[in-house]
């Protein structure tokens, strides 16, 4: 009988041993040793029946099939563009995903997408080497025009997002911005000066109080005063 | 490279505003000088205007005077971009970045005369003062020429002078003895972007100016030192405009120092 040592939503650290025994599975941030389960990154651990998870509470973005992100462009090619996902990573994105626009041998690729400009795609593949491959065919994915980009830390995107997007419907209906939230951590912004600058303001808080109860209240009434 | 960021910038200009909210002629803030903060510098000082935070050293050394020159002592100034202030800077030897930032700062103290040559000099052809300013940005949020200027100024208010004896330094003891600071001349960077003209950019807003122009001036107004730089021309009336607002915001940089 395997015996797990943490409790549930404990904070671990790397190189902790989470359980001991081959009952228990290693879910994601955790690595199996021998007979221990150790945790591989500073998070929250989630016992789900007979797996342990952990969610990280800090790092990098580390890309997986289906996050839709924001990416910028750093490479035109002969045959597709390389892009920046803000993680230790670089993503390829090949002609054919690009666009459903018929693009003649030799076309000028920069008419497209040039360098420096910021995308929305989804990832459709990852590669145990960690070679990504995004595409552009799916609602809402386009070049983003105007507006600006800030990053945030990724592991909190799904505060910012909010459950089923409360938290962001309830920034662009209190500052008339557009807004996409990437799944790595970049988030596009456009809408009057003003507010702008308030759904960052907004955001950053959220940032900073990720982790505290009633964080959607707290959000509403801020959002009121500013107004 | 930049083009949706630009239109972008040039947008929020003619509202009067900026990517933080700023006004076009405003400083980030705080401004916050720390003086003698390295305890192994003579004299030592750490500026942070926003985000942008510059340590600078002063060294002092005894060294033989130029022969054209044999009565006066001399300032060498560098810069080293170190990559810990921003991921685009390298390792290596330093840049033309690098290179520019220093010799931006070294004209404005060097022309101003804000240091007396000759009283740096301790015996005439043979012996002198070398001092020797050390720039080191902790962190690049933009506007480093500016940081730094300051930041170089107020170390060479903090210098004191080692013990000289027989032509031996003892770096363990400081006398009381000051540099003298004749002249404070204050370095600002007006950005010229579309037809706006902006102070203090952050990094954003350095990747797309137009033209910058350093304007260091003196207590009275008067200018000491100018470095253009940036890819396109600028007229007269441009100059005139940057000069102005240059002078003025000196002013409000000085009462930190």
């Amino acid at each position: 009988m395997s015996k797990i040592i943490v409790k549930d939503k404990e904070i671990s650290v790397p190189g902790e041993t989470l359980a001991i025994g081959m009952d228990t599975l290693p879910g994601a941030g955790t690595y199996r040793e021998g007979e221990r389960i150790v945790a591989n990154r500073l998070g929250l651990v989630m016992i789900d029946g007979r797996t342990i998870k952990l969610i990280p509470l800090s790092g990098r973005y580390i890309p997986k099939t289906g996050d839709t992100i924001i990416c910028k462009v750093i490479d035109v090619g002969f045959n597709g563009w390389r892009l920046d996902t803000n993680s230790a990573y670089s993503a390829m994105m090949s002609l054919k995903d690009a666009t459903s626009e018929f693009i003649a041998r030799g076309a000028n690729l920069t008419q497209y997408y040039d360098l420096g400009d910021y995308i929305v795609c989804k990832i459709v593949n990852v590669t145990s080497q960690k070679l990504i491959d995004v595409s552009m065919k799916g609602p809402g994915l386009r070049k983003l025009k105007g507006g600006r980009v800030i990053e945030v830390d990724p592991n909190k995107v799904p505060r910012i997002i909010g459950k089923q997007g409360s938290m962001v419907i309830m920034i662009k209906d209190a500052t008339k911005c557009s807004i996409t939230v990437g799944q790595n951590g970049l988030i596009w912004i456009d809408g009057e000066p003003m507010n702008e600058l308030l759904a960052i303001q907004t955001i950053r808080k959220i940032e900073k109080e990720s982790h505290l109860s009633g964080l959607t209240d707290k959000i509403k009434e801020f959002l009121e005063k500013k107004k | 490279m930049h083009r949706e960021l630009r239109s972008h910038i040039i947008s929020l200009l003619n509202a009067e505003t900026r990517l933080d909210g700023r006004k076009l002629t405003e400083y980030r803030k705080p401004i916050n000088v720390e003086h003698g903060v390295v305890k192994t510098a003579e004299g030592s000082a750490r500026v942070k205007i926003g985000e942008t935070d510059v340590i600078v050293g002063v060294k002092l050394e005894v060294g033989e005077p130029y022969p054209d020159t044999p009565n006066e002592g001399t300032i060498i100034v560098g810069a080293e971009l170190l990559p810990l202030s921003n991921p685009d800077f390298e390792l290596g030897p330093p840049g033309i970045e690098a290179i520019e930032l220093a010799r931006v700062v070294d004209r404005g103290i060097r022309e101003s005369k804000a240091i007396d040559f000759k009283k740096l000099c301790i015996e005439k052809g043979e012996k002198i003062w070398m001092v020797i300013i050390d720039i080191c940005p902790i962190n690049d949020a933009g506007n480093l020429f500016d940081v730094s200027s300051l930041a170089a100024l107020a170390a060479l208010k903090d210098t004191k002078f080692p013990a000289y004896e027989d032509g031996k330094v003892d770096y363990k003891t400081k006398t009381s003895r000051k540099l003298e600071l004749e002249k404070t001349p204050i370095a600002v960077t007006v950005i010229k972007i579309g037809d706006r003209f902006i102070v203090d950019p952050d990094i954003e807003e350095e990747k797309v100016i137009d033209s910058r122009l350093t304007v260091s001036s003196m207590e009275d107004g008067t200018l000491c030192a100018l470095q253009k730089g940036g890819d396109y021309p600028l007229t007269m009336e441009d100059i005139d405009k940057m000069l102005d607002i240059g002078i003025e915001k000196a002013k409000e940089l000085r009462k930190h120092l």
